[in-house]
């Protein structure tokens, strides 16, 4: 099971595929009508179960207040009550910077060390101890210190109620790792000789060659990692006891399942808003950067983990 | 070069192995006001008193429940998923429904549960559906006798999709002669999916389900521990959920440890006997 990482192949692949329709193989005939026609509702079954939860929650977001009430399978008016309130508190907008600003910081630190830390295991041969390194990185795939031990670790250093807890303790995913190690390791070695021949420093091969040659990789798992800060619930449980400190995903908890009302979004001039128009305005805002950049992700989400999951 | 690597190897030094040490806690009588250092040893303790506590055989038998469950629903999911889609012939509807049934994977489990709550719960549409229909209320959401399928469900709508990039690569590896053979023998379009196109996944298959017997003690912990209170401890504790509660909230630091060891240790070796033996049965193996 070898495969190559193509940073152009979808060109290539997409040629194929057109090549392949202009003459069909005879294998691949056309299947019966009722086949055909099953296939068709079993997918369309499975497009509406996937897509029907996100457009109910869309659509409840931006009930009105009688259109919320009524019920049915879809409200039918349009209102930005929900909305509005979330913004004229403060709680919610507060926890999706503190996400954001999470996010940032513990990305570009998480790819930082992880090019560099794979840089430095590509040379496995001829710098001594690094071969431990790597073993020692990989073997951590294997088994997880559990959460006592962990929470322990991080409350000695201090960092509970710090965001630091949310980052350093994940900083570096052996997975990601080894998908950018194994990308380093298919750049041609005479790069490297040539350019340490004319004198280039490591840092500087690794910022003018590698990392130019390898950018579809670091994007991939740029992206993986900012996925998981977006995403992370548990950590900021474990440890940001002081609410006024958590992300959006605390504040989903608390407020849309555990059902705990965000008091300072509510204006006292006003009748409340539905409950569930601003709970599902709340997620909106919660699954919005993963849907905008999941379009222009998805390509690279599926080439990254192949790369991982076939050579790791 | 050294360089390059100490930043990396300090991470999982600090992140990774010195954590494993903490593990000592387990065989402590351990106070934060005392210490490492300053905790009286008692030996085993933890361990017997854990597989004395109800509450944790609960746990553990969830565990094993739960993720039989997914091993046999959500296991599969994705192999029949790859060989439908693997089916169709128009390569642009292909790439949409993969596009769609990906996404899931991406949503955080506090979004994914709360979306499901919207669809499913009390005021959903469903409810709502089933309650004009005359077929009386139904809520999913705070059921406990149903949430294990509930969960396994989850999983599955989660993460299906994602799951087949592993099926559809190995499917890619199939030789085009082995279809055209067959057909020229006369296989039709089943019989091509049973003798071809399973046979030539079947080593990832096994490879797969061999690893996921390995992690049986791993159940969804974020999922889980978000619909705790919604169903209450007794359908819904786990080991993670037990390790966190008495830990972490409860304060019973040496207990806790030790469910998490035992849990630690179990899954380690499960990983690596799986492993073992995919080896043996000629998949090859991750490691």
């Amino acid at each position: 099971m070898a495969a190559t990482y193509l940073p152009h192949g979808s060109d290539q692949l997409a040629e194929g595929a057109r090549r392949r329709r202009a003459t069909r193989p005879p294998w691949m005939e056309r299947a019966s009508i009722p086949t055909r026609a099953v296939k068709f509702i079993v997918i369309a079954a499975i497009v509406v179960v996937m897509l029907y939860p996100f457009i109910s929650v869309i659509a409840t977001s931006f009930a009105s207040v009688e259109a919320a009430n009524a019920g049915g399978l879809f409200p039918t008016s349009f209102s930005l009550v929900g909305y509005r309130s979330i913004f004229s508190g403060g709680v919610v907008e507060h926890a999706l910077l503190v996400s954001v600003g999470i996010t940032v910081v513990g990305t570009s630190l998480s790819v930082a060390f992880t090019v560099l830390l794979a840089y430095g295991l590509t040379r496995t041969r001829d710098v001594p101890g690094s071969k431990v390194v790597l073993y020692m990185v990989l073997a951590t795939m294997l088994f997880g210190a559990g959460i006592i031990p962990n929470y322990l670790l991080v409350k000695s250093l201090g960092l509970i109620n710090s965001y630091w807890a949310l980052i350093l303790p994940v900083l570096v995913n052996a997975f990601n790792l080894v998908v950018v190690r194994n990308f380093f390791m298919e750049i041609p070695r005479e790069m490297f000789e040539s350019a340490r021949i004319d004198g280039a420093s490591e840092l500087q091969i690794l910022r003018r060659i590698v990392v130019p040659l390898s950018k579809a990789v670091i994007a991939v798992i740029a992206l993986f990692y900012a996925v998981g800060y977006w995403n992370d619930f548990f950590n900021a449980l474990l440890y940001l006891n002081d609410s006024g400190k958590w992300p959006i995903q605390l504040v989903l908890n608390q407020y849309v399942l555990q059902g705990t009302p965000l008091s300072q979004i509510q204006n006292p001039n006003q009748p409340p808003p539905p409950a569930q128009t601003v709970q599902m305005a709340v997620v909106v805002l919660a699954t919005a950067p993963i849907l905008v950049v999941y379009p222009f992700a998805q390509r690279y989400f599926t080439k990254g983990v192949l790369t991982g999951a076939i050579k790791g | 070069m050294y360089l390059f690597i100490v930043p990396g190897l300090a991470y999982f030094v600090i992140f990774a192995y010195v954590p494993l040490a903490g593990n000592v806690v387990a065989f402590q009588n351990y106070s934060p006001f005392l210490g490492f250092e300053h905790s009286p040893w008692v030996g085993i303790h933890n361990f017997t008193a854990m597989f004395n506590d109800p509450e944790f055989v609960t746990a553990l038998k969830n565990t094993v429940i739960i993720s039989l469950l997914q091993i046999v629903f959500a296991f599969p999911a994705p192999i029949a998923l790859a060989l439908l889609l693997n089916s169709l012939l128009s390569d642009r509807i292909k790439r949409v429904v993969q596009s769609i049934v990906y996404l899931p994977h991406f949503i955080g489990w506090v979004i994914v549960v709360s979306i499901w709550q919207e669809v499913l719960g009390g005021t959903g549409p469903i409810n709502e559906l089933s309650k004009r229909l005359g077929l009386g209320s139904v809520n999913v959401m705070t059921n406990p006798s149903t949430f294990k399928i509930l969960i396994t469900a989850q999983v599955i709508w989660k993460e299906v999709g994602w799951s087949t990039i592993i099926f559809f690569a190995a499917i890619s590896t199939i030789s085009a002669d082995l279809y055209e053979a067959a057909a020229i023998d006369g296989a039709r379009t089943w019989r091509r999916m049973w003798h071809v196109t399973l046979p030539g996944i079947s080593s990832v298959i096994a490879l797969l389900l061999i690893l996921r017997l390995g992690s049986v003690l791993t159940v969804g912990f974020e999922q889980i521990l978000l619909q705790q209170n919604a169903v209450g401890t007794g359908a819904a504790e786990v080991l993670d959920t037990f390790v966190y509660y008495r830990g972490v909230i409860g304060g019973d630091w040496g207990l806790s440890a030790a469910a998490g060891l035992f849990k630690g240790v179990i899954g380690t070796i499960l990983v690596v006997a799986a492993n073992r033996f995919a080896k043996r049965l000629g998949t090859g193996g991750l490691f």
